[in-house]
């Protein structure tokens, strides 16, 4: 029983960590209908920043603020760029295209850094707190990762839901034609979700790297968690991401738990296929069913 | 058209062979090798192009694809040694078949990135099952596989040349018979499904039946080339089939020009060759070792990127827009 607290607290924080790469998605999917594969690859970029910035200037919270804007950065870079080149063509070019910026991260990243593996800190303790002899199974460095995704979930739903900026980001992407008709400039909006979600992505980055460890490819796992989260919660909604991020975390802290680490990439994919067989359109999405 | 492309990948099959004839006796068992892998990585990309070309499905999952043929050759081959190659491909064409019969019947059901998700999912998943049953599959360090005995009338032979020799075997006959399918009722509906599902069903095509089937034969492609994989490299292992496999597949369809057969030929002597070529160039540019063995990959990033915005039809396309512009000034004259 014991066990399986540990176990629920642990799936919860790495939970965080897929919603926070789920929503990352889900805001590019929102704005532009392209699933950016390079999502888990910027946020590797965005991270190992920070660890060049944590080493030069010896203060976590620097590296974790150049870590958040390197992201805004390459995210509207991506779409100003290359992304929206290939957005009114067929959908395949544009998935081909995040693949290519994936192929090329992960082989840049190593050019520039070397590509072995490397350890990355936590600015808080990971053991796990001690109360009165009880172990309490979370550690300082988890109840951080809970909050810092929290804070940044509410940031952005005040930013959609809350603000005349919000408001003009949600119709550009709900109806660009008329957006622009009525003197919005889409294109910056865009480029802007871009950015704000490999910002999302680079804190996943952040707060996955001490426990995961840093390599050129150490996110391919968490791309697809997060894209198993997003599906779940059905790709469109937002709330749906945070829950099916939160989903993904205990099942797999289970599935790793009681059937060994190296079964949860292979408990995500058939997670991933169950869900696409069974309900494809996801479980908060209202409206009609999409083709998926 | 369709008699053009035939004489194209006859041309490039003609080359491969040259190559094979002339050279192959003479040559280092490095550049071996070499034709030994792009004979492999042609067949594989050969069966990517058809299903995402012709049929319009984008599998991330190729590389994973070709794991399974391979372990099912290094497992066949540690049971009994002396198995008749022809044997062994076989059953890894089976093998491969009836997984891709399970993810194609799920891909069938799956558009655009849902499928490259799922897909993506299977390269990332499939190398942990070999990690996790170990007894089997042996773990991290994969399952050795013999080289290919040399027949003793050709005793002098190495056997890597030899294999290079008999890999162009099935690689002509999967060709082959691609090319055909292309120009049958099946490619014209992989090409009817692609353009509008709808249009498509309305002409009686069975859309999920006819997904399934271009998956399926995709795959049996890709563990074809999975089994060749293994005696190439005398080796199966998990780190032999990273993601980035799967990518430069996609890589060798895009260079070739996606849905072009001769295509998927200039794709994967590009994808084996460039890393030669940059060595080659390297003497003059002394990269430091780590950024030359990473440039490879970051070119082919590079190429997807640079072919999705300005070239979407790759070689093949450049070079059938050449011989069409030839015919129209003929034409004109």
């Amino acid at each position: 029983m014991n066990y399986f607290i540990v176990l629920t607290l642990t799936g919860i924080a790495a939970g965080m960590i897929y919603a926070a790469l789920a929503l990352s998605l889900v805001i590019i999917w929102r704005a532009t209908r392209v699933v950016n594969f390079a999502q888990g690859a910027l946020a590797m970029t965005t991270t190992y920043i920070a660890l060049a910035v944590i080493q030069a200037t010896g203060s976590y919270w620097i590296g974790f603020v150049a870590a958040l804007i390197a992201g805004l950065a390459l995210g509207a870079i991506a779409e100003r760029f290359l992304v929206r080149w290939v957005e009114a063509g067929p959908p395949l070019n544009a998935v081909i295209l995040t693949l290519g910026l994936l192929l090329m991260l992960e082989a840049v990243v190593p050019m520039i850094w070397g590509a072995q593996i490397r350890s990355f800190p936590a600015p808080f303790s990971i053991a796990a707190i001690e109360s009165g002899g009880f172990s309490i199974a979370i550690s300082p460095f988890n109840l951080f990762t809970i909050a810092a995704v929290v804070i940044v979930v509410l940031g952005l739903f005040f930013l959609f839901r809350g603000t005349a900026l919000g408001l003009t980001m949600r119709a550009s992407a709900f109806a660009p034609e008329v957006s622009r008709l009525l003197g919005v400039r889409v294109g910056r909006l865009l480029a802007l979700g871009w950015g704000l979600a490999a910002l999302t992505g680079a804190l996943a980055g952040m707060l996955v790297a001490p426990s995961l460890l840093l390599y050129p490819n150490n996110m391919d796992a968490i791309l697809v968690y997060g894209f198993t989260a997003a599906v779940l919660g059905g790709l469109d909604s937002a709330v749906g991401a945070v829950i099916g991020g939160l989903a993904i975390g205990l099942a797999l802290s289970y599935i790793g738990g009681y059937g060994g680490g190296d079964l949860e990439s292979i408990g995500a994919l058939v997670i991933l296929i169950a869900i696409l067989m069974l309900r494809p359109q996801g479980l908060f999405v209202s409206g009609p069913e999409r083709r998926v | 058209m369709s008699l053009l492309r035939r004489g194209a990948i006859g041309i490039g099959l003609g080359a491969v062979a040259a190559i094979a004839i002339y050279g192959i006796d003479s040559i280092d068992a490095y550049r071996v090798f070499q034709i030994s892998t792009v004979i492999y990585i042609a067949i594989a990309a050969a069966g990517l192009t058809v299903l995402t070309g012709l049929n319009g499905q984008l599998s991330l999952g190729h590389g994973a694809l070709m794991a399974i043929g391979a372990y099912t050759t290094a497992v066949i081959l540690l049971r009994n040694t002396d198995v008749n190659p022809a044997l062994v491909m076989a059953a890894a064409v089976v093998s491969t078949s009836l997984l891709s019969i399970v993810v194609g019947i799920a891909a069938a059901r799956l558009r655009g990135p849902y499928l490259a998700g799922a897909t993506l999912g299977l390269a990332v998943g499939l190398p942990g099952v070999a990690v996790r049953f170990s007894n089997v599959f042996g773990g991290d360090a994969g399952l050795s596989v013999p080289s290919i005995s040399t027949p003793d009338a050709l005793g002098a032979l190495a056997p890597e040349v030899w294999f290079a020799w008999i890999g162009l075997i099935p690689a002509v006959i999967t060709f082959v018979l691609l090319a055909n399918l292309v120009s049958t009722r099946y490619g014209r509906d992989f090409r009817a499904i692609r353009e509008d599902e709808i249009a498509a069903q309305l002409h009686g095509i069975r859309i999920a039946r006819t997904q399934v089937i271009a998956f399926v034969l995709s795959g049996a492609c890709a563990g074809l080339a999975g089994c060749l994989m293994a005696y190439t490299a005398n080796l199966a292992a998990p780190a032999g089939f990273p993601l980035t496999l799967s990518l430069e597949l996609l890589a060798a369809i895009v260079i070739g020009g996606i849905g072009r057969l001769p295509g998927a030929i200039w794709g994967a002597l590009i994808i084996v060759l460039a890393p030669d070529l940059i060595s080659s160039f390297n003497d003059a540019l002394h990269l430091p070792g780590g950024v030359r063995a990473q440039l490879p990959l970051a070119l082919f990033g590079a190429v997807l990127i640079v072919a999705m915005l300005g070239f979407p039809h790759g070689i093949q396309g450049a070079l059938d827009r050449l011989w069409w512009i030839r015919s129209r000034v003929r034409a004109a004259r």
